[in-house]
């Protein structure tokens, strides 16, 4: 893919209109720390940086010319230099400042996936009963990024999974007759009410039963987000096949993502007990299973409850 | 299904207003639930019981003032729009 990419950019070297005007400068420093996406963008600008200094000076004079004596007046570019400047800042206090309110880069470990992660993992949603190794490769210190570690939790399949539910449902309503567009946003602020009384839950309870865990708050919410997948299977299948196939293909779901939560949840919540050097005391862990065994059967309730009235 | 979630803020204000209306002397000693009783050793994790005491201590600390303004708004915010 890099090869392709270098090779189509390669040939027009001495255009005056250069593809890529705006090279964003922060990435040009990721690309090496973390190396969560390939960054394909840096990888031409390194290697084109040099040949497109002289055409990127080229480009204004070009543009000068056509609006003539507009941009040929000092004060007006000492006024676009200005402005230029007052925007570079202005974004450099806006990422400054998201970053404090939305974990911005830890968001982006959590969206770097590819499609052959998707494809095994929503495998995994659907028969998790093969699969022997759970647990999240670490490489120094930190989990491994999702496209490398099919156990690593990732947001992209719940966030799709949550948008396309929301148009199933619309799907699903539309077909018997009981759709209005608002019923749309009814679904979606019901679906995402019940995701957040769910995470506070957790959150709840985790501090009741002072499990010290790495299960950060993201982490949850794309766990109990995997749910939506296999509600869209059965909502499709029963608006194919009616309630028989509605009600086969949910259950199959619901033990699926039971299996795969407990299997998932044991890891992150139970591990620490066994990790730690003190001699496991019966009744904390069987309170850290309990919790488990509570949160993966929640699944399959919330499953069935914000699936069944779209089923008729 | 009109779970929304303007109607999970509403129930979380009710819950944490029903939190904050525990009285300390009069409810929480009698009880044996009070902030000087829970104080376990310092050895193992707390337990479920300490860990529900000390959470509703510092909700009551945390959130005394807060409250006040958000009850306000939500008040103002009902009777203009019921």
């Amino acid at each position: 893919m890099h090869s392709a990419g270098l090779a189509t950019a390669g040939t027009p070297r001495q255009r005056k209109w250069p593809s890529k005007r705006r090279i964003p400068v922060s990435h040009l420093g990721m690309s090496d720390p973390h190396q969560l996406f390939d960054d394909t963008s840096s990888a031409q600008s390194r290697g084109y940086g040099a040949q497109r200094e002289p055409s990127g000076l080229g480009y204004p004079t070009a543009s000068a010319s056509p609006q003539g004596a507009f941009l040929n007046d000092p004060v007006s570019n000492m006024a676009m230099a200005y402005g230029s400047s007052l925007a570079a800042q202005g974004k450099e206090l806006v990422d400054k400042n998201i970053d404090r309110f939305i974990p911005v880069t830890k968001l982006k470990y959590y969206f770097a996936v590819d499609t052959l992660y998707v494809g095994k993992k929503l495998g995994l949603l659907f028969f998790p009963y093969l699969h022997q190794d759970w647990e999240v490769q670490y490489q120094q210190d930190t989990p491994v990024a999702p496209r490398f570690d099919i156990n690593a939790p990732d947001l992209y399949i719940p966030a799709m999974a949550f948008i396309t539910y929301i148009l199933v449902a619309g799907l699903a309503l539309g077909t018997q007759e009981r759709f209005s567009p608002d019923l749309l946003g009814l679904q979606a602020s019901s679906a995402l009410a019940w995701l957040t009384l769910e995470v506070l839950a957790i959150l709840l309870s985790l501090y009741l039963v002072t499990a010290n865990t790495d299960l950060t708050t993201i982490d949850l919410v794309a766990f109990l987000g995997y749910k939506y997948v296999g509600m869209i299977g059965g909502v499709l299948m029963g608006l194919l096949f009616g309630k028989i196939g509605y009600y086969l293909v949910l259950g199959w779901c619901c033990v699926s993502i039971f299996v795969f939560m407990i299997r998932t949840l044991r890891l992150k919540i139970l591990a620490e007990a066994a990790a730690e050097g003190v001699p496991v005391r019966g009744a904390r862990n069987q309170l850290r299973m309990y919790l488990t065994m509570a949160v993966a059967a929640a699944q399959p309730l919330l499953m069935y409850w914000l699936t069944f009235h779209l089923v008729r | 299904m009109a779970f929304t979630l303007y109607s999970l803020l509403q129930a979380a204000l009710l819950c944490v207003n029903a939190i904050a209306v525990l009285h300390e002397e009069r409810f929480l000693k009698n009880i044996g639930w009070g902030t000087d009783q829970g104080i376990g050793g310092f050895g193992e994790e707390p337990g479920i019981k300490s860990q529900l005491m000390n959470l509703i201590r510092s909700v009551r600390t945390v959130m005394r003032v807060p409250l006040i303004v958000i009850n306000s708004v939500a008040i103002v915010l009902l009777l203009l729009f019921g």
